[in-house]
């Protein structure tokens, strides 16, 4: 299993992604440059956060044209499993690959904290080592993380369950249902406001965020029949 | 040359928070009459053509792809003469 960290111009949060990898997941894991135009290599891709090329115009919005990109797509059909943290969730949904958008914080302050989540869905590549409704703590650092999508659109995330991390106690950023993360139909694309990576030692506050990629590494090895040591 | 001046703002139905901000801002410096403030974005873009049918259409191409995110926005725009 070889793992990569798509580093985009403007990209802060690709180290924490990196060493989360390495710490909690033992696996290969590189930085891939956004102008790299091959992922053939990797079965697991991860879009970091940061303010990809100064997020101007719109956060992701031109990310989303970088060559690599045109990879991630092509990735996501093959039924690799992506996940977007922060900016990286707001380029997948620039991309398509995720409905709805993300909006400015309805307080239009930047918001750096722990936040509460529920973990709505447990049954996906990315949370299966979550109970269902479990309640976790992962911090959030964004100004423009109020997801936004039509009532249409809600409907069918709600009926398709793909709505997997709602805040719990407070809607920081206003987000609709207090959504914080969602995933694809086809379940191998996961995108959240909320960062994992920054979470994954107890001297961090939090670890709850390191069972995201215990759940990554399981459902890997479970696809390809490696049997675990662990 | 033609010049393409382009309007991108939120939909009507997505809610405005810098906007919002803005009215309560001219509410407290007395403009009263302030009944709502949307905010958007304008862009210009020249365009090496002298072809107005055919900027019109580029242009709109442009904004589809990359000028609005038509989940949350709307656009729309002018050709005028450089």
């Amino acid at each position: 299993m070889r793992v990569a960290v798509i580093q985009f111009p403007g990209s802060n949060a690709d180290v924490d992604m990196y060493q989360a990898v390495e710490d909690i997941m033992g696996a290969p894991v590189d930085y891939v440059w956004h102008s790299h135009n091959d992922l053939s290599a990797y079965d697991i891709i991860l879009l970091p956060g940061g303010f990809s090329y100064g997020d101007y115009l719109r956060c992701g919005a031109v990310a989303r044209f970088s060559p690599v990109m045109e990879q991630v797509i092509k990735a996501a059909e093959e039924g690799k499993l992506i996940l977007g943290v922060c900016n990286g969730f707001q380029i997948l949904t620039e991309a398509g690959l995720l409905p709805g958008a993300l909006l400015r914080n309805a307080s239009l302050k930047f918001l750096c904290k722990l936040s509460e989540l529920r973990v709505v869905n447990n049954s996906t590549a990315f949370t299966q080592d979550y109970s269902q409704d479990e309640v976790i703590q992962i911090p959030i650092a964004h100004g423009e993380g109020n997801y936004f999508c039509d009532e249409e659109t809600l409907a069918k995330l709600q009926a398709n369950n793909q709505i997997v991390f709602c805040y719990e106690n407070e809607n920081p950023n206003g987000s609709i249902n207090g959504i914080a993360g969602i995933i694809n139909e086809r379940g191998n694309v996961l995108g959240m406001m909320p960062h994992p990576e920054r979470a994954v030692h107890a001297w961090m506050t939090s670890d709850d965020g390191k069972r995201m990629f215990t759940s990554i590494l399981k459902t890997w090895r479970e696809k390809n029949g490696v049997t675990t040591n662990a | 040359m033609l010049k393409a001046t382009v309007y991108v703002t939120l939909r009507e139905s997505v809610l405005d928070p810098q906007g919002h901000a803005i009215q309560g801002a001219l509410h407290s410096l007395g403009f009263d009459e302030v009944k709502g403030v949307r905010i958007g974005k304008y862009l210009e873009v020249n365009v090496d053509t002298t072809d107005k049918a055919q900027a019109e259409e580029r242009v709109r191409e442009m904004c589809e792809k990359l000028l609005a995110n038509t989940v949350i926005e709307d656009y729309r725009f002018e050709i005028l003469e450089g």
